[in-house]
């Protein structure tokens, strides 16, 4: 994968064919997953090699433009025919795989549990259970231990990650530092110290008697007992946490900020390419979906609508054999052009502020159509590529 | 001058739609069975990220302020948007009246575990609290709800205390709302004594009641949002103990033509005929004549997105149509036009 020379990408189709990982990331709702997917398309059939698109959208929607009956924890490989069908040729293997949260933590707990005692009974602890299926923030870290994983395996030639939803996008850049500070906290080891030797511990009383009022002795202990089983794992944990955030800084991982130019979606996407860069992390391009067409900002044909809005029945006098109905057409198309128009303007605002210093930009027109198939992912991935 | 969207809920009518969907009440057993929306005392007000949700929970409360009410808008993520589409300042953890019968506040869990402290356990000066709250991060870290208790144990407590008449939460997005509204019900499940557990029970009382607390999923009819809505749904009624209370469908594009209409579109479109219309507007008409085209198709492709909604809802919930707002900027502006579209939507 050494296509490029250039030491700066200027298209998207070199930034992929310079980089190992690319993390698709930004606001939710503008087409991430679809971007991440039709990339990792788009370079198995113009670049070859081995392609993975690791996404955590459960949507059937991708696995059904991939020719997949779903798409699960494990990486599958997209078939051939499946390429055949949208009239391409692969030159490489594109392959996908869904992250399941819960599967991801056990999978985890299996290889960092010192014996099958331990594991079992982390597996079973209540509290395992609730962090590992339900809470946000355990979600943002595993798809970052995911990746490491899959990435250490040494199987892929290029990985594209799909990151989870999130407003504040920079849990999971946070995730993998805040687990290993958690894991080595001071307070980790008051709270695991067993609740007889608490007593005479002065520094970590108050703090016990408060939590006792707070949480009640019983939850308290089955902490504890989740922290003790939990500190066998902790020399493995805390190394493997920095060593993603290592991976995540490295220059063969570049970040893709996608977003819309609505208003909303515009300023996370620049607040993250902000984030990204004060954290010196790579941020390879950014990929602007659902723009507007640039004809309905055109200040000439503005004029004209707006004179044809208000003549309109002149316009249309002996065109049709209805010249009421077409007067009113005429009025109904300029004015709908003229409200289309405001949207324009205010989207080309929008891109002119993104700050950030990406090597690519690229827009992406608005489609009449979703995309359903791997023939529309390739056409989307045509649309970045150059 | 801004154009809003004419033909506000024509999406609803004419041949792509028969029996359309209406504003609240007037579903079949909704009148019975849903309070009206401004009757509740708190609403979560959640969505996919970028369909507008915060623009919504903005035209809720400016709306529930026009009818008298004093309404409490809480943002989760603190990212000031809810208080620009007022024009004020972003607000902290304590509430300030942005606009006239409505004040504002953005949730810190801890400052409101400050506020816990002070309130349940009598625990003095704000000077000790620091390596406590340092402790208490900490144990919300380790013992996961605790941090989703002090975000939603706050809202309850608003209520509870009936500070205001109505309590409005941009919540997070679809994908964490349930974790946050299931985090009582979780904490009861795991904790079975203590002072939290006291706490959660009638937190569930207020969260349970579906004539005090709703929520209100936002969506646009585009697909991945409608698509998420209906899982929403499903999941809130799952795995939460709070009510869905109203869908409102945001984005609405106005009906262009009816049929007539469009056959006359397509004679003005022929060859000739737009060759004559150019040289009498004096300039080519195409892109104005292409841009209706594609207004055509984006609001068909969204018709379809809005009646899979309409049909994988259940019978009776309200479903509130927002017009698609062609403006120049999002502001005290918009907000309004919000309010008055929800406040035609459900009949007031």
């Amino acid at each position: 994968m050494t296509a490029s020379q250039a030491p700066v990408a200027k298209t998207v189709g070199q930034l992929l064919a310079a980089k190992d990982i690319v993390i698709a990331c930004g606001p939710g709702g503008v087409g991430k997953t679809t971007t991440a997917a039709s990339l990792a398309a788009t370079a198995v059939v113009e670049q070859g090699g081995r392609v993975l698109v690791l996404t955590v959208d459960p949507a059937r929607r991708l696995a059904d433009a991939l020719g997949l009956k779903g798409i699960g924890n494990d990486e599958v490989r997209i078939p051939d025919e499946v390429f055949a069908r949208a009239a391409a040729r692969p030159r490489g293997e594109l392959w996908a795989a869904m992250l399941d949260t819960k599967q991801s933590w056990d999978d985890l707990i299996r290889t960092h549990a010192p014996d099958e005692e331990t594991r079992e009974q982390i597996l079973a602890n209540p509290l395992y259970q609730n962090i590992s299926g339900r809470f946000v923030q355990s979600h943002d870290y595993i798809a970052m231990e995911r990746l490491y994983e899959i990435h250490c395996e040494g199987t892929y030639d290029l990985i594209v990650v799909d990151t989870p939803p999130t407003r504040n996008a920079l849990d999971f850049l946070d995730a993998p530092q805040r687990m290993a500070d958690f894991f080595s906290s001071r307070l980790l080891r008051w709270l695991i110290v067993p609740y007889r030797s608490r007593l005479v511990n002065v520094a970590s009383r108050p703090f016990y008697q408060v939590a006792d009022r707070i949480l009640g002795t019983q939850f308290l202990a089955d902490i504890s007992e989740f922290f003790i089983l939990f500190q066998s794992m902790y020399t493995g944990f805390v190394e493997r946490a920095e060593a993603v955030t290592r991976l995540l800084s490295d220059r063969r991982t570049t970040f893709m900020v996608v977003s819309t130019l609505e208003a909303t979606p515009v300023r996370e996407a620049e607040f993250f390419s902000a984030e990204l860069s004060a954290r010196n992390l790579h941020l390879g391009a950014i990929v602007l979906n659902k723009v507007l067409p640039e004809y309905l900002r055109d200040p000439k044909t503005d004029k004209l609508a707006q004179s044809m809005a208000s003549h309109a029945a002149d316009l249309a006098e002996g065109l049709t054999d209805d010249p009421t109905v077409a007067a009113r057409v005429v009025r109904e198309v300029a004015e709908s052009f003229l409200n289309f128009g405001v949207v324009a303007r205010r989207e080309a605002e929008q891109q002119a502020e993104l700050r950030g210093t990406p090597d690519v930009l690229v827009t992406v027109p608005f489609y009449d159509a979703d995309i359903y198939d791997l023939e529309g992912l390739l056409r989307l991935g045509a649309q970045v590529w150059d | 001058m801004s154009r809003s969207g004419r033909r506000r809920g024509s999406a609803a009518s004419g041949s792509a739609h028969p029996e359309g969907p209406r504003g609240a009440g007037t579903g079949p057993g909704a009148v019975t069975a849903a309070p009206a929306l401004l009757d509740l005392r708190l609403v979560f007000v959640t969505g996919k990220g970028g369909v507008g949700k915060t623009t919504v929970a903005a035209g809720l409360a400016q709306l529930a302020a026009e009818q008298g009410k004093r309404v409490l808008v809480c943002e989760v993520d603190a990212k000031g948007d809810v208080t620009s589409l007022f024009e004020a300042p972003p607000t902290d953890f304590t509430p300030r009246e942005i606009a006239p019968g409505v004040w504002s506040m953005s949730m810190d869990t801890e400052a409101s575990l400050r506020e816990y402290l002070k309130l349940h356990l009598r625990i003095p000066v704000v000077g000790r609290i620091g390596p406590l709250a340092k402790a208490f991060d900490f144990v919300a870290t380790a013992a996961p709800g605790v941090r989703e208790i002090l975000t939603v144990g706050k809202f309850c407590w608003e209520v509870r205390e009936s500070h205001y008449d109505l309590v409005v939460v941009d919540a997070p997005a679809s994908g964490h709302i349930v974790g946050q509204l299931a985090a009582p019900q979780a904490i009861n499940d795991l904790v079975k004594v203590g002072l939290i557990r006291s706490q959660t029970d009638w937190m569930l009382d207020i969260l349970s009641d579906p004539r005090q607390t709703g929520l209100v999923a936002v969506c646009t009819p585009e697909e991945m949002p409608v698509s998420e809505t209906l899982e929403l749904a499903e999941r809130v009624r799952a795995e939460t103990t709070v009510r869905l209370s109203a869908v409102v469908v945001n984005r609405v594009l106005p009906e262009l033509f009816g049929q007539r209409e469009e056959e006359i579109f397509e004679q003005l479109r022929g060859l000739g005929n737009q060759e004559v219309l150019s040289e009498r507007a004096g300039g080519s008409v195409s892109p104005v004549l292409e841009a209706a085209r594609l207004a055509v198709t984006l609001r068909r492709t969204r018709s379809a997105h809005l009646q899979r909604l309409q049909a994988g809802l259940p019978d009776g919930l309200p479903i509130l149509l927002l017009p698609y707002l062609f403006a120049r900027s999002f502001g005290a502006r918009t907000t309004r036009q919000v309010a008055r579209a929800l406040s035609e939507e459900l009949g007031l």
